[in-house]
């Protein structure tokens, strides 16, 4: 009994240790830069203020990020749904030639990490003149294949009877997915939709890389950006009210969808 | 009915396919043949066969990053796995304290590569970050940890691991879900005690799912590069520089594209044996 006991107080230490970084940088984002300047120490005066949060909303570079991030997340997302939703309705329901090697050649890609294909599609990109655009920020995430994967496991699992009763009322293809099947998938494009949106948000690499003019920066870029040059940014305490902006609405959706959001990337990990 | 061929099925599957053979299919093919040419910015000037891989297994300074990946996975994996393992064995109870710490634990999960560094960075920080000052308060004198040969890829590590530890909870709470109440019920009975209804009945039931999150962790911290890139730029002296970071050098700063290609293809292979690995842990628990 002690034994489990301690093992609960190291848990409550650990879940402690997860918090403090956290609250330090939020306590670091409510000080006067000036002070911080002197001394970091000065956090535990009780002296705040929220001069930072007022310069960070004066800078409008911050909500051009964010509306950025917004766009591909949301146009990644639309998108994946939109064409994992299709693709897993064939894979799963209509026979036609091919199809079940065509699905083994999609389930290989899920082993093909970024990094064997991000200088290609770099240089492709380079070739169309696209970087810097929504369409390439958005693009490549398109053709992850674990939304068709999670898609068509989903298709399947729906009964059968279900197509072959509206077949028979002279339903056609396209309105037995659109209708009937469709909106039985809610949960799982609520699971598929979730991660994409989270994935593409926090996406670091490629938007590194594709979207170089400021204007273009996601939220993450324009967080490292600003990071980079850390001895000469307009303060500590600057600096940790845009961490605080950048990351707090991704915990509070989190607190608010927990569950979902646990959900839809624990799938995802145990493909 | 079902055995009816029917070519509107295409029509379904084409938008995926085309995206698919546009943005994965043609980049890796193009990314393999890439590894054999020495191209630059401009394009390809000429094929050089092998040469590039010869090149890499020469370069003491990709070695070395390979070295420093190992070593990450190393300091990380192991450890994700058995607090998360650890995590998931205490926290799986109706209790409401407990969903709150399950809450905490997995919070730092959805935050951006960038905002935990940043975060981090205000941790280790010698001039006034969080270490510092409670050593100052101490008494103590602060570290540089991030100027550190021998400490900064602990300290990318542990910072890795408050990022990641939401994941590896999550998978093993899930498996826990799993077990068949009567196997306990059948414990119970027999009056065994707590740890013997661990080690027999716990454990061995979520054994597959032990090792599916070992190659996760593997495979994900293989792909290490934001948290290094961000927080000591691969320095101090290549101690932290992990192979990601290699083949994003010498990819988009010294526009080495033909050689960048070639690392890419050397992560990839690793990637794909761990890969394999997972794939037939996962299918033999499906079975």
């Amino acid at each position: 009994m002690t034994r489990s006991r301690l093992a609960v107080a190291l848990v409550v230490l650990a879940a402690v240790l997860m918090l403090v970084p956290l609250l330090w940088v939020l306590a670091l984002s409510l000080k006067a830069n000036g002070e911080l300047m002197v001394d970091t120490a000065s956090v535990f005066n009780g002296r705040f203020t929220l001069e930072n949060y007022r310069n960070l909303f004066g800078n409008g570079a911050v909500f051009r990020w964010i509306g950025n991030s917004l766009i591909v997340s949301l146009g990644m997302t639309v998108g994946v749904l939109i064409l994992a939703s299709l693709a897993g309705y064939g894979f799963a329901r209509l026979e036609f030639r091919g199809r079940d090697a065509l699905f083994v050649i999609v389930l290989l890609g899920l082993a093909v990490p970024e990094q064997a294909v991000i200088i290609a599609r770099h240089q492709m990109f380079s070739w169309l003149g696209m970087h810097n655009t929504y369409q390439a920020l958005i693009l490549p995430g398109l053709s992850a294949p674990f939304g068709v994967f999670l898609m068509t496991q989903y298709f399947r699992a729906i009964p059968k009877d279900i197509d072959e009763a509206a077949l028979l009322d002279g339903a056609s293809r396209f309105t037995i997915f659109w209708k009937l099947l469709l909106p039985l998938t809610i949960p799982a494009q609520a699971t598929l939709g979730i991660f994409t949106f989270l994935s593409a948000w926090n996406d670091y690499w490629w938007p590194l890389i594709s979207a170089t003019n400021k204007d273009m920066f996601t939220l993450t870029v324009g967080i490292a950006s600003t990071q980079m040059n850390f001895a000469q940014t307009e303060g500590l305490g600057f600096l940790m009210a845009q961490a605080v902006f950048a990351g707090a609405p991704m915990l509070i959706v989190y607190l608010f969808f927990q569950k979902y959001i646990v959900q839809a990337v624990a799938g995802a990990a145990g493909r | 009915m079902s055995a009816r061929r029917d070519w509107r099925g295409v029509l379904f599957v084409a938008p995926y396919l085309t995206v698919f053979v546009v943005m994965l299919v043609v980049p890796l093919a193009m990314g393999m043949w890439l590894s054999t040419t020495k191209s630059d910015l401009f394009g390809t000037e000429r094929w050089v066969g092998l040469a590039n891989f010869v090149r890499l297994f020469g370069d003491a300074i990709f070695l070395q990053t390979v070295g420093n990946t190992f070593t990450f996975v190393l300091l990380t994996g192991p450890f994700l796995t058995l607090a998360g393992l650890g995590l998931a064995l205490v926290l799986n109870r109706p209790e409401r304290w407990a969903a709150v710490l399950r809450t905490i634990f997995f919070a730092s999960t959805v935050l951006s590569v960038t905002v935990v560094t940043l975060v981090w960075r205000l941790v280790f920080l010698p001039d006034g970050g969080l270490l510092g000052v409670t050593a100052e308060a101490l008494g103590g004198t602060p570290i540089a940890f991030l100027n550190n040969e021998k400490l900064a890829m602990p300290a990318i590590a542990v910072t890795t691991i408050w990022w990641c530890i939401g994941l590896p909870m999550v998978l093993f709470l899930a498996a826990l879900q799993q077990v068949p109440r009567d196997l306990y019920e059948a414990a119970a009975l027999d009056n065994a005690s707590r740890w013997t209804t661990l080690t027999r009945i716990t454990l061995p039931a979520i054994r597959r799912t032990f090792f599916l999150v070992i190659i996760i962790e593997v495979i994900l911290q293989f792909q290490l590069f934001g948290q290094a890139q961000l927080m000591t730029l691969g320095g101090p002296n290549n101690a932290t520089r992990p192979i990601v970071l290699f083949i994003y050098e010498a990819g988009w700063r010294q526009w080495e594209l033909g050689y960048a290609a070639a690392a890419a293809q050397v992560l990839f292979a690793m990637i794909l044996v761990a890969a394999m690995l997972q794939y037939r842990l996962s299918s033999r628990r499906a079975a």
